[in-house]
């Protein structure tokens, strides 16, 4: 718009200017108070009322043997979670970008399945194939595995709604590095195991560990499949979600609050996480 | 150590498509033989499937004695240069060109002396700590070649290696490899589409179209004797005149070219005369060529004549200057068409050669 060695603005488009500016600056603070209302202020909600009480109802709340037997479920289902979306999620993305076969295309919108379906639907459909009477509760429980209203199913279900998360990040780096370094990794006398774990994967290491964090996440925050699932034993299947649920219905606020908010804080440290990986993943694009 | 390929009626299909039929060559050992043709004639594929990255429909390869057909890309032992250099961007110089020792389970104390010799070899040993962003085109397909040329290739296999990098940077590393290949004698196979890439490197040419081998050959059996219309028209430039054959000439209107004996009596056949094949006759011959001066161009020591003939097709000269001083726009003169190369003119007879406009 601006041209060089112009003569000095003129008033029409002075007053043109001081309009687009403050367009723009209402965009930003309908921006801002949006993301304040309803990103920031629920968290600073929780802060606030659970920490109201003082620090030692903090202490008291993670003192208790079902607040910490909660928590460890919580943190067994996102580690194996972690572990396994991050290893399956790769290898779905690459065979969908590298394989050609035939209901590629269907398999890879099928890939999304997870995150159109309520987490409901997809704890009822673990207790059909599971449950009393299912496909598949036959073969387990003359084995003497309890899959449902056990932590098997809990894994499972949090599993299945955690793995987009990791494909759909490692897809699309996949897809613009080519073949081209694995071509010359395998002409340099690299196996195809070598040329995966030395090239590929140090190639798609912050896409990965991205679409990790966002998957721990999900795990972590993940009720509604896992309620479903689990039965919401006390004291055995019960996740810290879960508990949090509880404790409200059951007018322990207090304890109900500081886990929300530790629930809360591990986010933001994913969330931070979230970030810095992202940065390095468009870092490295540049290249 | 170093070993010839020979390829046999090597054949890929994709789908329907035959992007490589029956293609049959030997790579002498120590020679550079270019695999030259435009883009979509299959030479990459050719190229690809030597390297084992492809697998081929059907036809076998050897590298000397030893089939390589069934044997996996990693236990070939070919150096591969790509178009875009296929650096590992998140190793240094040095450990790229380590990978292929590495891999192979040389000794640390082996794999350092080695990259120290290669990167003297391309002139790269002050840029071992480096990544491959932080290197120009040229200095990246160096590192490249180094890297394939590390694990002691018995071929080395270039697919278009100067074909991402501006002109003269590409002259020069044209001009370096050619030096390289010179101290190292490995044989190599170099996919190009530029004919001038080919005529300067290769002791040996296997001119590729839609899949086939048009002519294999010197670059000045090529040139000189191309045994196709495509050939002819595809490597060096010519200008590309139609008429029909008659006692052993292309006769185009009034005027007539030798050189059709071969060719039957009455057939529809295309004469290729090359720019510098064209000089000025005496105007009382009987044979001379009857041209109006459209155009007169000086490129230094030569002098292009757009001349147009009586049949309205229009012919490019480079001759030396001094024959044509005097020569202007609108002046009628008579030319000598040497050695043109006659052929049948077919139904598909491959891309109407560009206009000539190099010497």
């Amino acid at each position: 718009m601006s041209t060089i060695g112009s003569a000095p603005t003129a008033p029409a488009a002075r007053t043109d200017l001081r309009r687009r500016r403050l367009v723009r600056g209402g965009l930003v603070a309908i921006v801002m108070a949006y993301v304040g209302a309803l990103l920031l202020l629920p968290l600073v909600s929780i802060a606030w009322t659970a920490l109201k009480p003082g620090l030692a109802v903090v202490t008291e709340t993670f003192a208790q043997a079902d607040v910490r037997h909660a928590l460890l479920i919580t943190v067994i289902i996102a580690a194996i979670t972690v572990v396994v979306t991050a290893i399956m999620g790769v290898v779905v993305a690459w065979v969908l970008v590298r394989q050609d076969f035939v209901g590629r295309g269907l398999m890879n919108a099928f890939v999304d399945l997870p995150f159109a379906l309520s987490p409901v639907t997809v704890g009822l459909g673990a207790i059909l194939l599971f449950g009393l009477n299912g496909w598949f509760a036959e073969f387990f429980t003359s084995r003497g595995i309890q899959i449902v209203f056990a932590l098997p199913s809990m894994i499972l279900v949090t599993i299945f709604i955690s793995i987009p998360f990791v494909i759909r990040e490692v897809q699309p780096v996949l897809e613009e590095l080519g073949t081209e370094e694995e071509d010359a990794a395998r002409t340099l006398g690299a196996s195809v195991w070598k040329s995966f774990f030395r090239v590929t994967v140090p190639n798609i290491r912050w896409a990965l560990l991205y679409g990790v964090a966002l998957s721990a996440a999900r795990a972590i925050g993940e009720i509604g499949a896992v309620y479903i699932v689990s039965g919401a034993i006390q004291g055995q299947t019960e996740s810290a979600t879960i508990y949090i649920f509880r404790a409200i219905e059951e007018r322990e606020t207090a304890q109900g609050y500081v886990v929300a908010l530790g629930l809360a804080a591990i986010s933001v440290v994913l969330l931070i996480a979230i970030e810095w990986f992202k940065r390095r993943i468009t870092r490295e694009d540049k290249v | 150590m170093t070993k010839p390929i020979v390829v046999e009626d090597l054949t890929k299909r994709f789908g329907g498509f035959a992007a490589v039929s029956d293609v049959t060559f030997t790579a002498p050992e120590g020679a550079v033989t270019a695999l030259l043709g435009p883009s979509g004639s299959g030479k990459s594929t050719v190229l690809r499937m030597i390297a084992g990255l492809e697998e081929p429909t059907s036809g076998r390869i050897w590298m000397g004695e030893e089939e390589l057909t069934a044997v996996s890309v990693q236990e070939r032992r070919v150096g591969f240069v790509f178009q875009h250099y296929a650096l590992f961007r998140h190793m240094t110089v040095a450990d790229n060109v380590s990978f292929g020792l590495d891999v192979r389970k040389e000794s640390k104390q082996a794999q350092r002396a080695r990259v120290d010799e290669l990167l003297e070899l391309v002139q790269l040993a002050h840029y071992r700590e480096r990544y491959p962003d932080q290197l120009s085109g040229g200095q990246r397909q160096r590192v490249a070649l180094a890297r394939a040329l590390a694990p002691r290739p018995q071929v080395l296999l270039l697919d278009e290696p100067f074909g991402a990098l501006d002109a003269r940077v590409r002259q020069d590393l044209r001009r370096w490899l050619d030096d390289l290949h010179r101290e190292l004698g490995v044989t190599s196979l170099l996919v190009t589409h530029d004919q001038e890439e080919a005529l300067e490197l290769a002791n040996q040419i296997v001119v590729m179209h839609e899949g086939k081998i048009e002519q294999v050959g010197t670059p000045d059996e090529i040139y000189d004797a191309p045994a196709t219309s495509f050939v002819a028209g595809f490597v060096g430039s010519a200008n590309v005149l139609h008429g029909s054959v008659q006692d052993g000439h292309v006769h185009l209107g009034a005027m007539k070219v030798p050189g059709a004996g071969h060719l039957e009596e009455g057939s529809a056949a295309t004469a290729y005369v090359r720019p510098h094949d064209i000089r000025l006759a005496d105007p009382t011959a009987i044979d001379s060529v009857k041209a109006t001066v459209e155009r007169v161009t000086s490129l230094g020591w030569l002098t292009r004549l757009t001349l147009r003939l009586p049949d309205e097709q229009v012919l490019v000269a480079h001759i030396p200057q001094d024959e044509v001083d005097g020569v202007k726009p609108g002046d009628a003169v008579a030319v000598d068409l040497r050695r043109p190369k006659t052929f049948r003119r077919e139904e598909t007879a491959g891309p109407a050669p560009e206009p000539v406009t190099t010497a």
